[in-house]
């Protein structure tokens, strides 16, 4: 993802997940709710929660940690849910991404973001939109819609229908 | 502007109504080809279609629609035989309308002419019908009516016709009704102008008049309505018969002078009250018998509840209202549900008598609420009943097959949702049976069998489920072929051994088609096996049984409503899952001495027989300890006895089912999710796709 799509000042939500600060861009998230019970989904990888009730609504639930290759936290008071609206496949989706604690809104000036290094931030570039920089402190800039996207989802498909790998047959 | 495009979209909706009814009727008639009563509803609805077309300004659909409706008049005068081409005809006119319906601006001149000279040439006369309509293009069909309707007496009707204020608005001109009113016989029209307020007052838009029209026609009340059709929502109108020429008595005086304003119907009355009935007096000079009285005043009595039922089931009959405020209704009350189990479960636990008596009250109202809210979805499966009879009756022909279709429980009720969906599935299921079940007339001679064939259609309620089955009286599924092609597809091994309903449900996997060859009517590439998912997409089941050279039947299970099922809460670790009740049988213990007399097999023995069971917690790899006691849960899937382990069984919940979105959409053993009283949520158990993985789980490792 290209840097030069960040040219205005955008307002982007921070979050820590271990000891690094990552950030979305607020206008794709719809809440913040406390962590409350998941639901698990049988047969889904680790990664993916599993399900909550948002009022009424069944949403679910992916940690993040687990998705960006970290190990499982335990859930402290500042566990939260972040809520956000994603497109998949250009239909909108409404998810919920665990994190270990929300901390600001940030508004990042459009000098203030350098594209994403190739190398280095553990993480796949395609997540990243850009490096945001905060008082000598960088802040990964997630683009959350690729995150979530159906390849990524792909995993889940393969992970679900493993131990019924004939069922094509069916 | 808009108040006119949305009358229009009003007279489309009814148009497409007439000609769905138009449908009917045709194929009705060709069974019937004498009933005067279809012929009359035939005409009448071609007569509505066309007075409102012209109305609304769809000049073409008018213009066309009366060149049929002369065809039918003859046809209702007797001049004309019902014959297939006939009915063939006027059934391409119907499509033809309706395409001039949903495309008014793309005319097919030359497809509208060809009908109409085809259907002119049927005539009879020809020539005379040719004429006529040359020469009185605008509304001919009137003479003739009056003509033809010779048995019908003339009867003289009043229409107290008074049009809203805002009747302009709505794009209705209230003279043309009253022109084309004029058209239907002898026709006295006074306005009334006494409404309309002073200059200062009056606003130019509103329409004030209102009119007494005295109508003297042989059409019956029935064309007098349907004049008025279109405005009947938006004005006063009230039609009575004042002079029958059967009843030569002239109008009473009072009555007369009412209508001219002379005296007001107060002044009437009481003077009229002085006067001693009719009757009493008749019977005092001995001109008639009480008895006769009696009988007369009964008769009035009838007429007159007669009428006023009918007025009653027009006002009550229906109204419209879109699907959507109907989901949102479906919605709202999901999640009453939801929050009333939390309410039932609060009281439980509590100790307040009274909190439990409200919410036990609650909890009946959102029973019956839920109940009535899905009984408004709920649609006759015979509107989609009637739309295959076409479908059969072009099809037949098509593929030069004599086929004949029947059906049963057109009455049967399923959700709107459901009905939508199923229709593509039956549709395939259809054209299947009649593509490939159903020989060809020499054929059938050769079997012995009647030359025409039969596709029944039926459908029938059972527990919360309804079934539908489309049989055909055709050549049957022949197992031995369909092995062979399995086996040549590689669906099976060469040495598998299957029992026959096995086998016929091999027809339903993924690129399987027997058919030698492609035909347009099936073998498109849409197989069996996407009847299949759409059917289990519903929750359905689908299952066939055929019997050789006799023919086959395709059941098709369904569920009653998609949005709330009756649901029995399990236990599984510290997860709750939900187990569709409609299908639970039964619930028995499973102890670790069970497992043991097993020796590994996941049989249970349920007094003396044997019920295969999956142990959940395996299939979902619950960690933690298994209870020394577990549950099994017998269920009936696929007219198999199938046990599901649990931990424990909680008990029933009414389920709210939410669908869990994209993004667990390939996830198995599981078809969605509610949200429990406790505000957590618990999923819902695929029984049958849980049984499908544990059947190849159970080959693969058995291939090992």
């Amino acid at each position: 993802m290209s840097v030069t799509e960040i040219e205005e000042a955008t307002q982007h939500l921070t979050f820590k997940l271990d000891e690094e600060v990552f950030a979305i861009d607020i206008s794709k998230v719809r809440e913040v709710l406390e962590y409350t019970t998941v639901t698990k989904v049988p047969q889904t990888p680790e990664f993916m929660c599993g399900v909550i009730n948002l009022r009424g609504g069944v949403v679910p639930v992916v940690d993040l940690r687990l998705k960006f290759g970290m190990s499982e936290a335990e859930k402290t008071v500042n566990t939260c849910i972040i809520i956000v609206e994603v497109s998949l496949d250009g239909e909108s989706t409404v998810l919920g991404a665990l994190a270990d604690s929300v901390q600001e809104v940030h508004d990042f000036e459009p000098g203030q973001i350098e594209p994403a290094p190739k190398i280095g931030t553990k993480l796949k570039t395609d997540f990243i939109k850009g490096m945001g920089k905060r008082d000598e402190q960088f802040i990964m800039i997630l683009d959350i819609d690729k995150v979530f996207s159906t390849d990524e989802l792909s995993i889940v498909q393969d992970a679900g229908s493993y131990n019924a790998s004939e069922k094509t047959e069916d | 502007m808009s108040m006119m495009d949305q009358h229009k979209e009003v007279f489309k909706e009814e148009a497409y109504e007439r000609l769905s009814e138009l449908e009917d009727s045709l194929l009705e008639l060709e069974e019937r080809t004498d009933d005067i009563d279809l012929i009359s509803s035939i005409f009448r609805a071609l007569h509505t279609i066309k007075g409102s077309g012209s109305m609304f300004g769809f000049d073409e659909i008018a213009k066309f629609t009366h060149e049929v409706e002369t065809v039918f008049d003859c046809v209702r005068n007797g001049e004309m035989p019902v014959t297939k081409e006939l009915i063939d005809l006027t059934l391409s006119a119907r499509d033809h309308i309706k395409e001039l319906l949903d495309n008014p601006d793309n005319v097919n001149l030359q497809r509208a002419g060809e009908i109409i000279s085809s259907l002119k040439n049927l005539s009879p006369n020809s020539d005379a019908l040719k004429e006529e309509c040359n020469c009185s293009p605008a509304l001919p069909s009137i003479e003739n009516d009056t003509a033809a309707d010779e048995k019908e007496e003339e009867t003289v009707y009043r229409i107290e016709f008074v049009p809203g204020h805002d009747v302009f608005m709505k794009g209705i001109n209230p003279v043309m009704l009253l022109n084309e009113l004029q058209t239907l016989g002898e026709c006295r029209i006074i306005a009334m102008t006494d409404a309309i307020p002073q200059l200062d007052y009056f606003n130019p838009e509103c329409c004030y008049t209102y009119w007494d029209i005295f109508l003297t026609t042989s059409q019956g009340i029935n064309a007098i309505k349907d004049v008025f059709i279109f405005v009947e929502d938006d004005c006063e109108l009230s039609i009575s018969v004042i002079d029958s020429s059967l009843d030569s008595s002239v109008k009473k005086l009072g009555e007369i002078l009412m209508e001219r304003g002379e005296v007001t119907p107060e002044n009437l009355q009481e003077v009229l009250n002085k006067q001693r009935p009719v009757g009493e007096l008749l019977v005092e000079n001995g001109v008639t018998s009480p008895q006769e009285v009696e009988s007369a005043l009964a008769e009035q009595k009838h007429i007159k509840e007669a009428r006023e039922k009918q007025k009653t089931t027009e006002t009550v009959s229906s109204i419209r209202v879109s699907s959507d405020k109907l989901d949102s209704l479906v919605d709202l009350v999901g999640e009453l549900v939801t929050v009333q189990a939390r309410l039932t479960q609060k009281a439980n636990t509590g100790s307040d008598p009274d909190l439990l008596l409200i919410s036990e009250e609650v909890e009946r109202l959102t029973e019956e609420l839920r109940d009535n809210t899905m009984g408004v979805r709920m649609v006759p499966i015979g509107t989609m009943f009637s739309k295959f009879k076409r479908l059969v009756r072009d099809l037949s022909n098509e593929v030069g097959k004599e086929i004949e279709m029947t059906t049963d429980g057109a009455e049967t009720e399923l959700d709107k949702t459901v009905i939508e969906k199923l229709n593509d599935p039956v549709v395939h299921l259809i054209r299947n049976s009649i593509d490939h079940g159903i020989e060809s007339p020499e054929g059938r001679e050769a079997a012995g069998k009647p030359k025409m064939g039969k596709v029944h259609l039926s459908a029938r309620h059972s527990g919360a489920n309804v079934l539908i089955e489309i049989i055909d009286d055709g050549a049957g599924l022949n197992p031995e072929a369909i092995k062979a092609k399995a086996i040549e597809k590689g669906l099976i091994g060469s040495d598998a051994e299957l029992s026959e309903k096995e086998i016929f449900s091999l027809v339903l996997a993924p690129g399987f088609s027997t058919a030698k060859k492609v035909t347009s009517v099936s073998g498109r590439g849409v197989g069996m096996d996407v009847v299949k998912r759409n059917i289990e997409a519903l929750r359905g089941s689908i299952d066939i049984s055929s019997n050789k050279g006799k023919g086959s039947t395709i059941t098709l299970k369904l569920p009653l409503t998609l949005a709330i099922i009756d649901g029995l809460l399990v236990k599984l670790g510290t997860d709750v899952y939900v187990m569709p009740l409609s299908i639970v049988e039964e619930c028995v213990e499973l102890t670790d001495k069970d497992i043991e007399k097993a020796h590994g097999r996941q049989i249970a023995n349920v007094r003396g027989e044997i019920v295969p069971y999956i142990n959940l917690r395996e299939q979902f790899m619950i960690n933690g300890g298994k209870p020394e006691i577990e549950q099994i849960v017998i269920a009936r899937v696929d007219e198999q006895r199938v046990g599901y382990v649990v931990d424990d069984v909680i008990g029933e919940h009414q389920t709210v089912i939410k669908s869990l979105g994209k993004f667990y959409k390939h996830v198995e053993g599981v078809s969605g999710a509610t949200i429990l009283g406790d505000g957590n949520v618990a999923l819902i158990l695929d029984a049958p796709k849980l049984m499908h993985t544990a059947v190849i789980d159970e080959v693969a490792e058995a291939a090992v």
